[in-house]
């Protein structure tokens, strides 16, 4: 009999029932809430008199909506206010755990559900948001849901799935200095397209992606949704284990035993087959850029801004031409002439302890270009303030950078953190689509080391000549 | 949920691939709390221009001869992006009953299911065809057979689709997921009886 992949595993050590040919109903072992996804699945409980099955297993936070400027205050944009009142309305009348709005342990759900140890290998993660893949970093099969299936998770605590199929990307080879997690995961996207994933499990393997910490690890998987997949997952092993040990919530003394045991099973079988596989050398890959308007529109920092022409498709030309109307750029034009107005770094993807160590490395010691206004947004309330005992706000702060409380801030552009219409950002966020950190703003997708370059040079430039 | 179990009506094309959720609802309107309301503001920034009222003639679904329009042909990988479901409350309300594309995003697809909306996948020879026909036949009607599975229009385009046994029977019931789960609730009852204790010990 064949072996099986780590996404097999947890798959079947999940089924509640499973029709032949049909979905399955998958149990889930933490459902994360948030703030903009799940008010209309509360009033959906309260309107069929159903309650949460599983309070106990079910956390929720406020980061998407809320203002980065200070804490003290109330928050001034009425439309926010209520909705991150009615998050905390509905995790008291619910019965769940909940991280507010001034909680120290709030922060970005995908940055705080590890952080706190809940993210644990083998468990099926669920929450109304698509960057649910980050938590596949731990060997979680993790998928983000719409707000009907919140409600479904609510009121049953299992999912409907249909079982996507697999895909191995591995990674061979030794990393260059300079190159991040955040490259591998753009490289990869750049080679298989934004669909290129779709109805698929990814598992990331390969000597590359093992020499990942597990904060490099998260910001691959957290992509995995920009190349279309249904997950992202990494087996779990020493590093996994050793970055979970003591977590608040993590498994405890026997327990801990106990879970061990389990998570040093859930690796791919040498003798499984994935549906398909994609090899990728590590050595081959640089600092990359974005240029256009999905995460896929993506070259080495050395490169050039293609024209239309050079697509292979008709649908390839047309989207190319209205992205690089849309981005105010011409086809050939040096990625290192691109100059920058704003910098943002933050999201889920990238604003994480190391990554604001690596970003600090880079600005220590020097200025913000004049004409760039940059800007720090912690993942976290807890990581916030470990920074702060490391002195990393000083750094930022002293470089020029704006240095912010915790939440999703101009990732989305949900709070009154956006850009102005025109306006050009260097960003450690996941998605460039038109508009998404401000209406007409430009975004450019880049690693935490490559946007701290750029708020000093006030362009792109090459990291590893820093 | 309303059943759906045959639809005819006029079509709308909208030529592009990789359209998101962030276009087909823009966050400025995530903050609400109702799940109905939407659809004034689905594409907004294509949809109007600086101004937020004054439609723009440039994008695709304003042309008067989509006006009504309750079938969407668009190219692949519809929907991809963020998992917001207020894009299909959005395109609901707007009143597209059927989307028809190469391919769908795996979150958008699943909501449309959830609110009564069927997502078709076509080759991709067959969408250019339709979209054509949208773009060139005035007042463009087809045909989408659910139970059937069958996409037809009246200049002889006919061809079969493939649907999810589980999706079809939903969607021609009318039937909510969260009231057929519960029927399982034994055995939801006794997986939960099964798993070890430091899976919940939060
Ligand atoms: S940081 Fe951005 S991508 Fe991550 S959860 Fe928040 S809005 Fe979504």
């Amino acid at each position: 009999m064949a072996g099986k992949t780590l996404f097999e595993k947890v798959w079947e050590s999940h089924l509640v029932h499973e029709d032949p040919g049909g979905p399955a109903l998958l149990y889930v072992d933490l459902h994360l809430v948030h703030e903009v996804t799940s008010a209309q699945a509360f009033e959906g409980l309260r309107l069929s008199g159903r309650s949460v099955r599983q309070p106990a297993l079910t956390v929720a936070t406020v980061d998407h909506n809320v203002p980065t400027t200070g804490r003290s205050e109330t928050i001034a944009d009425d439309i926010s206010r209520r909705q991150i009142e009615t998050m905390e309305q509905n995790a008291a009348e619910f019965g769940l755990t909940f991280y507010g709005y001034r909680s120290p342990n709030q922060g970005i759900v995908h940055v705080i559900g590890p952080e706190l140890g809940y993210t644990q290998p083998g468990k099926v993660i669920v929450c109304g948001d698509s960057h649910t893949s980050t938590h596949g970093a731990f060997g979680a099969f993790a998928l983000g849901i719409g707000t009907s299936e919140v409600e479904h998770v609510l009121a049953t605590q299992c999912l409907i799935q249909k079982k996507p199929k697999t895909m191995e990307v591995r990674v061979d080879g030794v990393l260059p200095q300079g190159v991040t997690a955040k490259d591998i995961i753009l490289g990869i996207i750049g080679h298989i397209g934004v669909d290129g994933g779709v109805g698929h499990v990814i598992e990331y393997t390969g000597e590359a992606i093992r020499s990942l910490s597990m904060e490099g690890r998260m910001t691959v998987c957290n992509m995995s949704i920009e190349g279309g997949a249904r997950a992202g997952m990494i087996a779990p092993d020493e590093k996994t284990f050793a970055y979970l040990k003591d977590r608040k919530y993590a498994p405890q003394g026997s327990d801990w035993e106990a879970a061990l045991a389990h998570w040093r099973t859930l690796t791919t079988d040498a003798d499984a087959e994935y549906d398909s596989v994609v090899k990728i050398d590590a050595a081959s890959l640089a600092p990359h850029v974005t240029w256009g308007t999905n995460p896929g529109q993506v070259v080495p920092v050395t490169g050039r801004v293609p024209s239309p022409a050079e697509m292979l498709t008709s649908d390839e030309q047309a989207a190319t031409e209205r992205a690089l109307t849309y981005m105010g750029l011409e086809g050939g034009t040096p990625i290192q002439d691109i100059a920058v107005d704003r910098v943002f770094l933050g999201s889920c993807t990238n604003a994480r302890l190391e990554d604001l160590r690596a970003a600090a490395g880079v600005v220590r010691g020097r200025q913000v270009h004049p004409d760039v206004h940059a800007m720090v947004v912690p993942g976290s309330t807890l990581l916030k303030q470990k920074a702060e005992s490391e002195g990393l706000n000083e750094v930022f702060q002293a470089a020029g950078f704006e240095w912010r409380e915790a939440g999703c801030s101009m990732c989305l552009g949900m709070n009154p953190d956006i850009l102005a219409p025109g306006e050009r950002c260097a960003s450690t966020s996941n998605r460039n689509f038109e508009g998404r950190q401000g209406k007409g703003g430009r975004t450019h997708l880049v690693s935490p080391q490559m946007a701290a370059a750029a708020a000093i040079a006030g362009r792109f430039v090459d990291v590893r000549e820093w | 949920m309303e059943p759906l179990v045959k639809h005819t009506g006029r079509v709308a094309a909208l030529d592009r691939v990789n359209v998101d959720t962030d276009q087909i609802i823009p966050k400025q309107f995530l903050k609400r709390i109702e799940r109905t309301g939407y659809g004034p503001f689905a594409f907004f920034d294509w949809r109007y221009f600086e101004d937020g009222t004054t439609l723009n003639p440039a994008f695709e679904l304003n042309d008067d001869r989509y006006a009504g329009a309750t079938i969407l042909v668009t190219g692949r990988n519809f929907g991809c992006g963020s998992s917001r479901e207020h894009a299909a409350w959005a395109l609901k309300e707007y009143g597209f009953i059927a989307i028809i594309a190469p391919s769908f995003a795996d979150i958008f697809a699943n909501n449309a299911v959830e609110n009564g909306m069927l997502t078709v996948v076509l080759p991709p020879a067959d969408v250019a065809e339709l979209t054509q026909r949208a773009q060139n036949i005035d007042d463009y009607q087809i045909t989408v057979d659910l139970a059937n599975t069958i996409v037809q229009d009246n200049h002889g385009f006919a061809t079969s689709f493939a649907v999810d046994a589980t999706v079809q029977h939903r969607l021609l019931n009318g039937l909510d997921a969260v009231g057929l789960t519960l029927q399982q609730v034994d055995a939801i009852t006794a997986f939960e009886a099964k798993r070890p204790n430091w899976l919940t010990v939060f």
